[in-house]
């Protein structure tokens, strides 16, 4: 029987300007055999979920260093929610002050990685935690 | 309702999933691909192909954004390595498109080689057959940029523009002569470069020089500067040209054809090759004729003909 290849979009949202974590979360994704789909910087929350949905990906992880996390990450979730397509998990990694956390987990975030986490954690995450 | 009645109705989850079920080999996938198959044949196909980082994706999002003002809905499909060691991939040709992901008229796909070569992948036809059915009037495929040998794309779009950049100088005589006789377009990108109209010349002599009949298509040379939309609206009226060129010529007949009998010949190869071998393997059969054969008990030529005139049911004399 065929197998599902586990996808995964990384993006970037938010105006702040660089996207080396974001990059290095992709490549690590591929290395252990993810078929990543890379979006780069400044992406708005809709830009998002529509490439997440053309996509079909299993889950979003998003890298978040401008501070406005408590505004676009809920914004993703719910717009994932609007297109009946909260089977797709969101999870984020970044500068995340500890007490936002279970808001942002209300808010739908499956998991959110603060500074310092590695990025096979990461990876052992999405594999133990994401089913394609 | 089944995946392909949703596709029908609009339902881009339902697409977006039955490329995938596609592009992960699923049976089920066949089902709908049959619902689907009288639904297409409308759209226009492009390849864009051409060598890595030659600006293959941001002539890809230019074309498209020309194409939505004239208010025509657009399929991307775009095709990256998958790495040969670890089986993933990174698909980074959305990043020069983000614009159009939430316009509704525009749906791109991002897909990996899985171990094709010739620069798409295996589901690509299929994956361009379901945004046709979706109702989209141009689909643009982006090649792997591997440069040569890309034979599969031009079977499978009406046009095919091939990217070029300046600097390839003295080089341009290396250029393989298939890349010559892929292109219906040549575009020389980042013509803000030094050496654009050299290698545009260089080129366009090339292909005077190149082998060609009466009537023959003469494939134009365009020099465009995607990062900043020059020349695109001349490629595009170009493409237009060729799309005409293949209706009035009458080869628009030939080339769907040949499409058709490649597709149709393709499938028969691979199924008729993995109900033997799906058989064989399961009772056995492989294994022991391969050892057979290792033991030079048997030769692979009476092998073959062996199981060939079981599953044809008729004498080995007779093949
Ligand atoms: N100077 C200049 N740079 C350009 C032009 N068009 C594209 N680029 C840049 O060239 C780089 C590669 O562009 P892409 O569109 O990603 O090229 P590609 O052929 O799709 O690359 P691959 O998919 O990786 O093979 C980017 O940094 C673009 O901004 C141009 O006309 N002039
Ligand atoms: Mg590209």
């Amino acid at each position: 029987m065929a197998e599902r290849k586990l996808r995964i979009l990384v993006g970037k949202p938010g105006l702040d300007g660089h996207d080396r974590g974001a990059k290095v979360v992709a490549r690590a994704f591929r290395d252990a055999g993810l078929e990543v789909i890379y979006t780069g910087l400044h992406q708005p929350p809709e830009q998002i979920v529509s490439a997440a949905i053309q996509e079909d990906v299993d889950c979003i992880g998003l890298s978040i260093l401008s501070g406005a996390h408590n505004t676009l990450l809920p914004r993703v979730c719910q717009l994932l929610k609007d297109k009946q397509a909260e089977d797709i998990s969101v999870f984020c990694g970044g500068v995340i002050p500890e007490d936002d956390i279970p808001g942002l987990k209300a808010a739908g975030l499956k998991e959110v990685f603060t500074p310092g986490t590695s990025t096979e954690d990461i990876v052992a995450w999405v594999k133990a935690n994401i089913a394609c | 309702m089944g995946l392909a009645e949703r596709i029908l109705a609009g339902d881009l989850r339902a697409a977006a999933r039955l490329m995938r079920d596609v592009d992960d080999g699923f049976a089920s996938a066949l089902e709908e691909l049959k619902v689907l198959y009288p639904h297409t044949g409308r759209a226009y196909i492009i390849g864009i192909t051409g060598p890595p980082g030659a600006g293959k994706s941001t002539l890809t999002d230019q074309i498209t954004a020309a194409f939505r003002l004239q208010g025509k809905r657009v399929g991307i499909v775009a095709i990256d390595p998958t790495s040969p060691f670890t089986g993933g991939a990174i698909l980074g040709d959305r990043i020069r498109m983000n614009r159009h992901a939430d316009d509704p008229g525009v749906f791109i796909r991002s897909l990996a080689t899985r171990g094709a070569l010739g620069g798409i992948s295996r589901s690509t036809g299929e994956v361009v057959n379901i945004m046709d059915a979706m109702g989209m009037d141009v689909v643009i495929i982006e090649t792997v940029g591997v440069g040569q040998d890309e034979i599969d794309i031009v079977r499978m779009a009406h046009t095919t523009a091939v990217v070029m950049v300046p600097g390839l100088g003295d080089d341009i005589q290396a250029i393989k002569a298939g890349i010559l006789e892929i292109a219906d377009v040549f575009v020389v990108n980042k013509a803000d470069r030094d050496g654009a109209d050299r290698t545009a010349r260089d080129l366009a002599v090339m292909l005077e020089m190149g082998k060609r009949q009466e009537g023959d298509w003469l494939p134009k040379v365009l020099k465009t500067e995607a990062s900043r939309n020059k020349g695109i609206d001349e490629l595009v009226a170009e493409f237009e040209n060729h799309r005409q060129h293949l209706f009035s010529s009458g080869r628009i007949d030939h080339f769907l054809r040949e499409k058709c009998a490649v597709v149709f010949s393709e499938m028969l190869k691979d199924r008729l090759f993995s109900a033997v071998l799906d058989r064989i393997t399961a009772d056995g059969r492989f294994n022991s004729t391969v050892e057979s054969i290792c033991q030079r008990d048997h030769n692979p030529y009476s092998a073959v003909e062996t199981m060939l005139a079981e599953f044809l049911n008729r004498p080995a004399t007779s093949l």
